[in-house]
């Protein structure tokens, strides 16, 4: 079977890449990129005007599978990451049971080979349920083909065990993920702290809970020589402490989320539930350190946190409802819309962000259009607008933060493997 | 004057109310305190309509004051005293609302220990929602009777100074009166241990201090909050004896007041802890009158929210 896809801007930051080629799909691998190929393809799309480019990576996802399949499962999780143009994604493991031993892996493993339809690649805990007392036993993972560790959802707050699971990472060549949050200090807090949480009554989450432990995590890394990513950063303190850590040569990265380039504190004053998360919306100030760190590559990749929840548990009182905004089906074009448009970043170093530094960061073989790679690639009309609408999502939860919004670009098709798998609906 | 009309349904906050929509319910309250004055204290103006007090927190001077407003205005009244456990066990909040609604009652007047319930509770239904209270938000009722009350003894409220003392960071009463009052031209300053002014309060228009000699200075009325010792047990929380020591209202610090300052108090008191015994009856403390007044205040608000639906639904129809 061989696909070619004619005319599209094909961007490609792994090979310094952003002019109009064609691009062959053979036996579901790239083949070749070129100016003009003119093959007898079996078929052939025609993207003039379109922006083909790798599939998303995206390395925070919660799939709530198993455990609370009424919230998302691996089928519904990853069809709706191939209507968001992500071909690869990384499965937290704060599920129940917690993915934190070589047999829940498994488990895993099955449910995902039976019912996914994207990429699922596998985050294991650092401790047994996740619960920061007991080390799981990271020297079994590797093999099991695991990318990461991390107890995502919470921090490994003794910081002699933590010291102890970056020794083992870096034994065993795994990469931890940390969440950030010391919740001694965030306790009980539902939004920042700050003038907003003030006018609102609520209790606010403070940025120290978030940066002190950035801090902590990055000097136990440095002091075990081990790599560490920090997950979701929000606040302006933790942009700089990563900034100063990378000068000074420390094996770390980090990613942030689309709601912390795109909304502030001041998009709760309504009490939406929809946009209570952890970590936090920040203070406009925040947000904007957010977009100078993705603009001077502090901040390595974008992810979504996706974090599914039903209605029962969103539409209840602000202080009750659970945490999190769903965002696979919106990232890209929120990253486009936030952050491409307004020029903070052009189009090669989005992509850059969303596919190859988080493949990079994983070490897996995605996020590039090299000859020879995975065939998974997406093809994005970049003018197009949507209104984005809860009847719209294919995600078992509705909880997006952007509901409401108008972005702009959609993903017209998504093909992984060399499979179109997803193809945008016409709607009439 | 033209008369201002009224068409909220809702009674959330006073953050979300205009100065003349404040205005207008003083100026309303001020017709149906007359009625109180009366001896048959009852009007016809809400015949025919429920009103539903749904208290998800322990409140007796607050619901008692709008079951008598409602009372007078002759409407019919239910009380439903939810405890906040049987929420957890099941029925939500929406849910039990929207059963209060298929009821056909007017108006819920909500009491709840979560900050923002009252507007989620409106935005999902189509009858009235006066917020009786909501966490550490907002107690619009409470704030409309202190500004009564200072209106009826001040005679205005435009250029007065009040000050508000006491754990400001988990008042709603504070927030309430920091939004009525400077929407009016008063100037507010709220005083407290630091620990307790929450971040960003300046932003509301409050002046902010830690020293109640000078929270007293200049001001013609302070507005003294009960101080929960119940509600936190951080050991970091200042103790009662300290706590009257360098903030509780006594004579000797009225004394180096202006004569004529005003001592109001939301209750229920704590004697000799925010305030003397001496300063809760002294003749310069209108707290009774506060009590008083929350009955028309009530009236007021129970009727033009009532009006707001009844031009809605002619409206529609």
């Amino acid at each position: 079977m061989k696909l070619l896809i004619k005319n599209g801007r094909v961007i490609d930051p792994a090979n310094n890449l952003d002019d109009v080629r064609d691009i062959l799909i053979e036996n579901s691998r790239i083949s070749r990129v070129a100016k003009t190929i003119n093959n007898g393809a079996d078929k052939t799309i025609d993207a003039v005007g379109k922006i083909v480019m790798p599939g998303l990576v995206d390395m925070h996802v919660h799939l709530r599978q198993p455990g609370r399949e009424d919230k998302e499962t691996i089928a519904s999780g990853t069809r709706a990451a191939l209507k968001g143009g992500v071909t690869t994604l990384l499965a937290m493991p704060n599920t129940n049971p917690a993915i934190d031993s070589v047999e829940n892996i498994r488990l895993l493993q099955d449910i995902v080979g039976k019912t996914a339809v994207a990429n699922v690649v596998i985050c294991a805990a650092i401790t047994e349920g996740r619960l920061g007392k007991v080390l799981a036993l990271i020297a079994k993972f590797r093999k099991e083909s695991v990318a990461a560790i991390s107890d995502d959802g919470s921090s490994v707050d003794s910081s002699a065990v933590f010291y102890k699971a970056l020794r083992k990472a870096r034994e065993n060549k795994i990469l931890v993920i940390c969440h950030c949050e010391d919740k001694a200090l965030s306790a009980a807090g539902v939004m920042n702290l700050g003038p907003v949480s003030t006018r609102l009554g609520l209790k606010g989450i403070s940025s120290e809970s978030e940066y002190k432990r950035v801090q902590r995590d990055i000097q136990l890394a440095e002091k075990a020589k081990a790599s560490v990513h920090i997950c979701h950063v929000s606040t302006a303190e933790s942009v700089e402490i990563i900034a100063k850590a990378k000068k000074k040569g420390i094996k770390v990265t980090c990613e942030t989320a689309p709601h912390y380039f795109s909304l502030t504190e001041e998009a709760l004053l309504d009490y939406d539930t929809n946009k209570k998360i952890n970590p936090p919306l920040r203070s406009r100030a925040d947000m904007e350190a957010v977009k100078e760190g993705l603009a001077r590559g502090i901040i390595d990749a974008i992810a979504s946190d996706h974090a599914p929840h039903t209605i029962s548990d969103k539409d209840i009182e602000f202080d009750r409802a659970e945490f999190g905004v769903t965002g696979l089906e919106t990232e890209l074009a929120a990253a486009i819309t936030y952050l491409v448009l307004p020029g903070v970043l052009n189009w090669v170093e989005l992509i850059k962000k969303l596919s190859w530094n988080p493949a990079k960061i994983l070490g897996i073989d995605k996020g590039t259009l090299t000859p020879g790679r995975d065939a998974d690639l997406i093809i994005v009309d970049p003018e197009k607008s949507w209104l984005v609408r809860k009847e719209d999502f294919i995600s078992r939860s509705k909880n997006s933060a952007f509901i409401g919004a108008n972005l702009k670009g959609v993903v017209e098709a998504t093909i992984l493997s060399g499979k179109i798998v997803y193809k945008q609906e016409i709607k009439g | 004057m033209a008369e201002f009309a009224w068409n909220k349904k809702d009674l959330l906050g006073l953050e979300y109310l205009t100065k003349e929509e404040i205005e207008l319910i003083l100026n309303t309250a001020d017709s149906f305190k007359e009625v109180t004055t009366r001896e048959i204290k009852k009007v016809p103006a809400l015949r025919g309509k429920t009103v539903v007090n749904l208290f998800y927190e322990p409140s007796t001077r607050t619901r008692v004051s709008f079951e008598l407003a409602a009372k007078r205005l002759s409407a019919d009244v239910i009380n439903i005293a939810a405890e906040t456990s049987s929420v957890k066990k099941g029925e939500t909040l929406i849910d039990t609302g929207k059963n209060i609604e298929a009821l056909k009652a007017d108006i819920i007047v909500m009491r709840h220990n979560y900050s923002g319930a009252a507007m989620m509770l409106a935005r999902h239904l189509n009858i009235s929602v006066v917020n009786a209270g909501d966490g550490w938000h907002e107690h619009p009722t409470q704030a409309l009777l202190d500004m009564f009350t200072l209106k009826e003894k001040l005679g205005k409220l435009e250029g007065i100074k009040v000050s508000i003392v006491g754990d400001i960071a988990h008042s709603r009463v504070a927030r309430s009166n920091i939004w009525g009052l400077t929407k009016l031209g008063a100037k507010v300053t709220v005083c407290a241990p630091k620990m307790l002014i929450p971040p960003g309060i300046e932003e509301m228009g409050a002046s902010v201090t830690c020293d109640i000699e000078d929270a007293l200075r200049d001001a013609d009325a302070v507005n003294v909050l009960r101080m929960q010792f119940e509600r936190d047990q951080n050991s970091a929380f200042p103790q009662q004896m300290e706590y009257f020591m360098k903030y509780g209202i006594t004579e000797e610090r009225l004394a180096k007041a202006k004569k004529n300052l005003i001592v109001m108090h939301p209750g229920p008191i704590n004697r000799g802890i925010e305030m003397s015994s001496e300063v809760a009856d002294c003749p310069q403390s209108v707290i009774l009158e506060q009590v008083t007044n929350g009955i028309a205040v009530r009236m007021a608000v129970l009727f033009l929210v009532s009006q707001a639906r009844e031009g809605k639904d002619e409206a529609a129809n």
